[in-house]
């Protein structure tokens, strides 16, 4: 009988499926990604049961930190370098061509106006430090966050305001910011939470 | 490792082209794919935020006053400090001093009394929703449906609450956040925030007593 010869099988294998996967899979991400926005600080939502979504253009987004600090911010680099002028053609301050572009890559911020000009010309690594986290004055005696509002509604009359605050903060605070808004005949916004099981809802 | 497999064999002659294999190592291509898949899996967010919307009263439509509150259908929730939630329903007669519940957010507390009180329109919406399935009801119908039961349905029973969501200076955001999802829950079709009242707090002050 002769010896049957074990053909030696090599182990290289043909990679090319599993490329035209990878690739697949990498175009998928890429397509549907919306990357996530830098916030300047660390908020928690509370839950609720609601399912509607944001829109990820046209949105004026107010953040409010567990302490009560006010921060604003609104989508798209374009919109926001004409936010910043229309702050300065309101204010009277002119900012320069450097700050501008500064400006338009900031997606939050919470600086009083007076000190926006030093707080664009830190460096990106200091304005993320607490320092910086000052909160835009919205108390009624100076209450720049209704500058804000008003000039962002200028710019886009579309955009939605969103309302994402901390869930430890105290009702006045939320309070200040709804009566602001209110005086600025912004009657509808959308409070930002986080999904919640209906416990009302029939299971099926 | 990345090398790629060349026929060297016909080096030196001349005259005959050189066949070159046409097969490329690509596991190289295939560590770079992944690489670039991890860091958009990373890098981005695939749930969006949810949001609630809200509709407050406009200030300067002083002609539009708050619908009055029929006494029997009105009822206040004070948002009180540490979590607590007071509630009363409104008297007949404006003298007599409304009975003050002190209760608490979860699911055996304050909604347990406004699914109680809501009970005809929750049943409603109940089988509005068992509807939707059986009859492949489309989301834009059954939301359509869903708002008119709440709205119209109360009001026809008169028997479903008006809330008055008062929310005292020591609540915090989630207290308000959950007390307007409390009235999505129970489907109440009519509520409001308001300011709270001294007579409020000498209310809660006294049944805390």
């Amino acid at each position: 009988m002769p010896k049957v010869k074990i053909k030696r099988k090599s182990t290289a294998l043909d990679m090319a499926p599993m490329c035209d996967m990878a690739f697949l899979l990498l175009t998928f991400f890429i397509l549907t990604s919306n990357f996530i926005q830098k916030e300047v600080v660390q908020v928690t939502t509370p839950s609720s049961i609601s399912e509607i979504k944001i829109p990820e253009t046209n949105v004026m987004m107010i953040l409010v930190d567990p302490k009560g600090n006010v921060f604003f911010g609104i989508d798209g680099q374009e919109k926001r370098d004409s936010l910043l002028q229309e702050i300065g053609a309101t204010k009277g301050i002119t900012f320069t061509e450097q700050e501008r572009k500064e400006f338009s890559v900031i997606s939050n911020f919470g600086v009083p106006i007076e000190k926006l000009k030093s707080f664009l010309a830190a460096s990106p690594e200091e304005r993320d430090t607490k320092e910086w986290a000052l909160g835009i004055p919205s108390d009624s005696v100076n209450n720049q966050l209704k500058v804000w509002v008003t000039a962002a509604r200028s710019i886009n009359a579309k955009a939605r305001i969103a309302i994402k605050a901390d869930q430890v903060c105290t009702y006045p605070v939320i309070k200040n910011i709804m009566n602001t808004l209110r005086d600025l005949h912004e009657n509808r916004y959308n409070l930002i939470t986080s999904l919640e099981q209906n416990p009302e809802k029939i299971k099926l | 490792m990345s090398e790629i497999n060349t026929d060297s064999k016909g080096k030196g002659k001349k005259g005959k082209p050189k066949k070159m294999s046409t097969r490329v190592d690509l596991t190289p291509m295939v560590d770079l794919g992944f690489l670039l898949i991890t860091f958009f899996l990373l890098a981005t967010t695939m749930i969006k935020p949810q949001t609630m919307e809200l509709v407050m009263p406009s200030k300067d439509k002083p002609t539009n006053p708050p619908p009055k509150a029929r006494a029997s259908r009105a009822v206040t929730i004070v948002l009180g400090k540490d979590n607590k939630v007071f509630y009363w329903a409104a008297e007949q007669d404006e003298k007599i001093t409304p009975k003050v519940i002190e209760t608490n957010y979860s699911s055996t507390g304050i909604r347990k009394y406004l699914l109680d009180r809501n009970k005809t329109v929750m049943d409603k919406v109940r089988q509005l929703e068992k509807d939707r399935i059986t009859k492949h009801m489309p989301d834009s119908v059954f939301d359509k449906e869903k708002i008119k039961l709440q709205s119209e349905e109360g009001v026809k029973v008169k028997l479903s609450p008006i809330i008055l969501i008062k929310p005292s200076e020591k609540a915090s955001y989630k207290n308000m956040v959950d007390i307007l999802d409390e009235m999505a829950i129970c489907n109440i079709g009519t509520y409001a925030i308001v300011d709270i009242t001294p007579q409020d707090t000498v209310l809660i002050k006294n049944a805390k007593k």
